[in-house]
């Protein structure tokens, strides 16, 4: 996928003035975050099950080469293939072959955010090789010709209205209005793609180190369709998916739908292993597994290590200010919110997305709600901190915050500079005490009015009191 | 080097030699914290299966079985025909006017009935193994689901639930499928739809023998 977070600032402006957007935002903020905070009361201690699970997480990632071979050794003694891929590129390249090799004309595909980075899709068309996603938000999205703006509820940003205008003029058939009437035509459509497809793709939410198996959540089901009919299965995912044993994937399968959408568990959880046996009725006989690295083993070893816990539930977006004001597009790229902000610029550099670690307020939501307990607001702040150092700062923001930091060395002239300040603002205030205007932040005036201080500085006050 | 070469000298490099444990780690295989069921493991599982929207029967006999589909089929408008598995096929489907094949289900049945290897009470979910005997399809294709449980099948927890996949085989089949409840999308306006790419419907027949 082509990154365009570049355009962050432009991107916002027009998303705060998209009327149905806001409607479809709020939406995700009643469903998602209620309900992640209705049913996390089930798990009596929720703390030490976090705590656990980030244990999980950085077990493996302490020894990730060696889990990766267990997990690879394991999947080849089931008849699975692994496969290697260090880029997006070699990830199509892979796929392409595999699709030669046995023949496939028609792909169905689960879900994969992975290879939202790789654009996947395109290079397999681009090889004569149809695919169809079937999972609804991204057959939604792929009818469209957009790009997924949640990890988890990929076409948010899209109401009933537009999706029945789209299946109206894509099925030719007379439009519907009703969500479950939508839903069945979407089914009715889509089946005879699993049913015709030759190889099925889905991502893996995780890999599983003891038994060399790949595991699957979804609700709709397409995930096991896409990995029961065709005779060739891929899974692609991530090099830091791999847990160690069924116990540790039990553990985060209780916070994993909980932190995504309120749920205690998914409809399904698919645990794949091997291929089918000669008597069986069926499965794939064909299972290729593709570890990806693409930017990931960067993070190793470094101070955003921690960001590799990730389990791709959404809460941080879900609960992030930002993201509830403006949705996933104008991240620009896969990830979107606090997640999104930290993987983009490390993945794709810091000078491509200068804007992302600033797209927080720090309120630190993210870092609560995470249930790897990532300190997502902490990685935020030290991507601040490099983008200082490394240089990519305006040279507005350099020059005010050196400014600051010498007037705050000398606390004679940082108190008289306040001093005159505030009465400059308290005069401008006029009788309504209020400031329309701040040169320097009209964009942040544009929207609101700042209360005038009212003519003393807190020092000031302070040692009024103190005398009285 | 290989692609597989690189990306493994660069982890490598990144956290440096630990003395991995693993070995001592999979033998061990410890578990997490789990929650408490309140109830006694049927009364959870059945409250549990409910909230997902699974329908739920009990039955004292397996003999009492086929006349319950056959009610829950005609009281629905469902056909009475269907695919079954293997290990449920000798049941008296005949009996009760159902038409019912054993062998694993297609894209044109309507009714897919199977066995369970055991359900979890936390969450009110049904575990499955996949063989021969045991087709995944029939679960997954058809619009209506209906699986036979024994209680004594039910366990607290999915830990638990591995603990006996461990016991009664070597290792995980091709497929291991946790079902619970009917297939659901909530992709359109968030709101939860049931009948998404598998069944419409999932009926769990308990049988208390
Ligand atoms: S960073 Fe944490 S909260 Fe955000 S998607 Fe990843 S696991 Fe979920």
């Amino acid at each position: 996928m082509q990154v365009s977070s570049i355009h962050f600032k432009r991107s916002v402006t027009e998303k705060l003035n998209d009327e149905k957007l806001q409607n479809a935002l709020s939406r995700l903020q009643t469903r998602f975050v209620e309900g992640r905070a209705a049913v996390i009361g089930e798990i009596a201690d929720f703390e030490e099950t976090r705590t656990a699970a980030a244990a999980i997480r950085d077990r493996v990632l302490k020894n990730l080469d060696q889990w990766l071979l267990h997990f690879e050794q394991q999947a080849i003694a089931r008849g699975a293939l692994v496969h290697w891929a260090e880029s997006g590129a070699d990830v199509n390249r892979i796929v392409t072959e595999i699709a030669t090799l046995h023949n496939v004309r028609r792909v169905a595909k689960s879900k994969s955010m992975v290879t939202e980075e790789c654009g996947l899709n395109e290079a397999l068309e681009h090889a004569g090789v149809e695919v169809v996603e079937t999972d609804l938000g991204e057959y939604i999205l792929q009818l469209a010709h957009e790009a997924p703006s949640h990890i988890v509820a990929p076409v948010v940003h899209k109401n009933k209205e537009d999706i029945a205008d789209l299946f109206a003029e894509k099925h030719q058939l007379p439009r519907k209005t009703g969500i479950p009437e939508l839903c069945r035509e979407a089914r009715e459509i889509l089946r005879p793609a699993f049913l015709a497809a030759d190889m099925g793709i889905s991502g893996a939410n995780f890999l599983i180190a003891e038994t060399g198996s790949a595991l699957i959540v979804t609700n709709e089901g397409n995930g096991r369709l896409v990995t029961t009919l065709p005779r060739v299965h891929v899974a692609i995912t991530g090099i830091e998916k791999v847990v160690p044993t069924l116990e540790d994937v039990t553990t985060l399968l209780r916070l994993l739908p909980r932190s995504a959408t309120g749920q205690s568990i998914t409809n399904y959880v698919s645990m794949l292993t091997g291929t089918k046996d000669a008597a069986d009725h069926d499965g794939p006989e064909h299972f290729h597994i593709i570890l990806v690295d693409n930017g990931r083993s960067s993070l190793l070893g470094g101070d955003m290590q921690s960001m590799l816990r990730c389990i791709r539930c959404g809460a941080c977006m879900n609960h992030c200010p930002v993201y509830q004001n403006i949705g996933g597009h104008a991240y620009g790229w896969v990830y979107p919110g606090p997640m999104g902000s930290i993987l983009t610029p490390t993945f794709v550099g810091l000078e491509n997305a200068p804007d992302l670690p600033n797209a927080s307020t720090l309120c630190g939501a993210c870092g609560v709600v995470c249930p790897v307990k990532i300190p997502l607001p902490d990685l935020l702040r030290q991507l601040r901190e490099k983008q200082m150092s490394l240089g990519l700062k305006s040279w507005q923001e350099k020059l005010a915050l050196k400014l600051w930091g010498w007037m705050a060395r000398r606390p004679a002239v940082y108190a008289m500079v306040i001093k005159i300040t505030v009465r400059i603002l308290h005069f401008a205030g006029g009788k309504e005490r209020m400031l329309h205007h701040l040169p320097g932040a009209s964009g942040w005036t544009a929207g609101r009015d700042m209360p005038a201080p009212q003519g003393k500085t807190f020092r000031e006050l302070y040692r009024q009191r103190k005398l009285s | 080097m290989s692609a597989r070469e690189r990306i493994l000298a660069r982890i490598g490099t990144a956290i440096g030699n630990h003395d991995a444990e693993i070995d001592a780690y999979l033998v061990e295989h410890p578990r997490g914290p789990a929650p408490a069921l309140r109830d006694n493991l049927i009364t959870h599982f059945r409250e549990r299966a409910l909230q997902l929207s699974s329908d739920v029967i009990e039955v004292a006999h397996p003999g009492e079985i086929p006349a319950q589909v056959a009610h829950y089929l005609a009281e629905r408008g469902l056909p009475p025909r269907g695919a079954c598995w293997p290990v449920v096929g000798s049941l008296p489907w005949g009996e009760a006017n159902l038409e019912i094949a054993v062998r694993g289900a297609n894209s044109q049945d309507m009714v897919g009935i199977t066995g369970t290897f055991c359900a979890i009470a936390e969450t009110g979910t049904l575990m499955m193994l996949s063989g021969p005997e045991t087709p995944p399809s029939n679960s997954l294709l058809p619009e209506t689901h209906i699986a036979i449980l024994n209680t004594r099948r039910i366990v607290a927890s999915m830990e638990d639930a591995w603990d006996l996949l461990r016991k009664e085989h070597k290792a995980p089949p091709r497929a291991v499928n946790f079902i619970s409840g009917p297939s659901r999308t909530a992709d359109i306006e968030q709101t939860v739809t049931l009948g998404a790419h598998g069944p419409y419907r999932v009926l769990i027949i308990l049988v208390n023998a």
